[in-house]
């Protein structure tokens, strides 16, 4: 275009090519722009880097088999976080078991069946995202309040936790649910309902398998939330020292979070290390669930 | 995204569908035959969302009960506007203006961290990394988004106070300090507000970007001017969720900030958070029914209550900004 504006004549003279081939892209204020997106991202991670080298340093000398063979003890060399990880299985098995099924059939209520102008379905919508944002400790007084009104005085079982938890995570994928489905095209369901599907075949059978990668990777993701989680059981009263192996839904327990938080809040250095050496096998299990979502995702979701 | 009528639920009158076997041959009344199962279903699904309106109602009376004991021995006008917090003494008082002062501050400081960061994640995420990038760069993110945060809180203490604020920077400040834990705070909140905000700008239809190239402008206008404001609902959504994660978050305030109730004005110093006091007021045996007991819940209903009115604020704002494609 310029060539051609220079051949017509010498008085159309742009004082820029009007087409440049880079639109504008390196104009000092886009470039300053792209640096200041690019430095936000790097001081995020570096914090993120930073977090993780701390916490191995500080937890080196404690990160041995000790820590998954031995029960707690008040000298912190001769200390493990066996009961807190076994702890920590029985209540995400718990929460995910009560959680999940629960979360799906009311996202699909939701996404697939609700009528939308419906006073009820308006009321749910508005309550769950309230619900994601009520602070976590909060649930852990909902479900110290419940176990009072039952009667219930030991109120650190797991079940009490997974309680919280489960109620605490709902919402969560809940949300992740209805978005994978809200992914899924609607000429997909206009398909199966003109071959005669009804709206329960057509979820069933098209919208909720296509949509699957999405919700496992929402649960899994709310899943690692509650497992790092420790102030609801915290109020449940999770801080105990407890020297044998949770062996069911009613048994006491402690998780690792609450392990943590015990062993950093102690004065000797010995049990700092301990408490970082427990975060780092806290942050791999998290990590390996994290890539299993991730790895999920990438690989079966499908791009419409 | 119920495009076609509700065909499920059993229709009393309705007769034996049409044979199957040659369409077109006889006319159908389109009416199918009653399915009980699908109606069954319906019902279930409709009870598994009606859970979550259960869960609220027994927040509301989980917190009220206890609360309304609390006032009967302690004025509401003490609670809200007192400027001594000591629930455990033996003059003991219940004025919580210094759990709320140190709550605002550990939620402001995060606030500065968290949203240009997170927004300028989001942005660079959305509209300038390759799908390559974006790949790698995106569960990175979400790694943030997936510490613990009681991790947080053992590097609030351990690494941000006593390490960087007293060794290298020498501030003047104690074992714990409400700066140490809003910084720490703030990284922790980057990943939402990254996540949702990147969602919700990923969502603006490819056409209006097109469209914005075609007329003329460079990415970084096309970002500032078309997608940001398209995506502004999802992106307040966003920042609402920090904050109230801020406002409600536990495990790193009770590690980092201290235990003492103090009007905090400057965030060098210790303070409890009102979710700080929670966290700690359980430690100890409180006999239900107890004054101490009570004062646990008094304070989560405020907490309940300040998260609520963000999130109303929130899903208005959202109402008002959206646009709709």
């Amino acid at each position: 275009m310029a060539r051609i504006g220079s051949t017509l004549a010498g008085t159309i003279r742009p004082e820029r090519p009007i087409a440049s081939g880079t639109n504008g892209e390196r104009r000092p204020a886009a470039l300053a722009f792209l640096v200041v997106l690019w430095l936000s991202l790097l001081v995020a991670f570096g914090v993120l880097v930073t977090l993780i080298i701390t916490i191995i340093i500080d937890g080196q000398g404690q990160f041995t088999w000790r820590l998954f063979t031995e029960f707690p003890s008040s000298d912190p060399d001769r200390a493990g976080a066996r009961p807190a990880i076994l702890g920590s299985a029985w209540v995400i098995a718990t929460t995910a078991v009560m959680t999940i099924p629960l979360g799906i059939a009311a996202a699909v209520h939701l996404e697939e069946f609700a009528d939308k102008k419906n006073w009820f379905n308006k009321l749910i919508e508005l309550n769950v995202q309230n619900l994601a944002a009520v602070p976590s400790i909060v649930y852990g007084l909902l479900a110290l309040a419940f176990l009072t009104m039952l009667n219930v005085r030991d109120k650190n079982i797991v079940i009490a936790g997974a309680l919280a938890l489960s109620l605490l995570i709902l919402p969560v994928i809940i949300i992740a649910t209805r978005e994978a489905l809200r992914a899924v095209p609607t000429e997909i369901r206009q398909g199966s309902l003109a071959l005669g599907a009804t709206q329960w075949q057509t979820t069933w059978r098209q919208t909720l398998p296509s949509a699957v990668p999405g919700i496992a990777t929402g649960s899994i993701l709310a899943l690692s939330r509650a497992l790092g989680e420790a102030a609801p059981l915290l109020v449940l009263g999770a801080l105990v020292f407890v020297s044998f192996d949770p062996n069911g839904i009613l048994s006491g327990y402690t998780t690792l979070p609450i392990q943590i938080f015990n062993w950093t809040g102690r004065p000797q250095e010995g049990f700092h290390q301990l408490a970082a050496a427990t975060s780092v096998l806290l942050l791999g299990v998290l990590v390996l669930m994290n890539g299993l979502a991730i790895y999920i995702r990438n690989r079966f979701q499908k791009r419409w | 995204m119920t495009t076609v009528a509700s065909t499920g639920g059993p229709v009393a009158s309705a007769p034996g569908r049409p044979a199957p076997s040659s369409p077109g041959s006889t006319p159908s009344n389109f009416v199918g035959k009653p399915r009980y199962g699908e109606f069954a279903i319906r019902i279930i699904l409709r009870i598994a969302a009606g859970i979550t309106v259960i869960t609220t109602i027994g927040i509301l009376i989980a917190l009220l009960i206890p609360s309304l004991g609390f006032f009967a021995e302690v004025p509401v006008w003490d609670f809200l506007f007192g400027t001594r917090w000591a629930p455990r003494f033996a003059d003991a008082s219940f004025g919580v203006i210094p759990l709320v002062t140190a709550t605002a501050w550990t939620t402001f400081l995060a606030l500065i961290v968290a949203i240009p960061l997170g927004l300028g994640a989001a942005i660079f995420l959305a509209e300038y990394a390759s799908p390559r990038l974006r790949k790698v760069l995106k569960p990175l993110l979400e790694i943030l988004a997936g510490i613990p945060t009681v991790v947080y809180g053992y590097f609030a203490l351990q690494f941000v106070q006593s390490t960087v604020l007293r060794e290298w920077l020498q501030l003047e400040t104690g074992a714990f300090s409400v700066l140490a834990a809003g910084l720490v705070m703030g990284v922790m909140i980057i990943p939402t507000i990254a996540s949702i905000s990147e969602d919700s700008m990923s969502a603006v239809p490819q056409a209006m970007r097109q469209g914005s190239a075609a007329l003329g402008a460079n990415r970084m206008q096309t970002t500032l001017r078309v997608v940001f404001p398209a995506a502004l609902s999802g992106i307040v959504a966003a920042v609402v969720l920090g904050v109230s994660r801020a406002v409600g978050e536990t495990m790193i305030v009770a590690i980092a900030a201290g235990n003492q109730a103090n009007l905090v004005t400057n965030p060098l110093q210790a303070g409890q958070t009102m979710t700080g006091f929670i966290a700690n007021a359980a430690l100890g045996d409180s006999r239900v029914g107890s004054i101490e007991y009570d004062t646990l819940f008094a304070v989560g209903l405020l907490l309940f209550i300040i998260t609520l009115a963000i999130n109303f604020i929130s899903i208005r704002f959202v109402r008002r900004f959206r646009e709709i494609y």
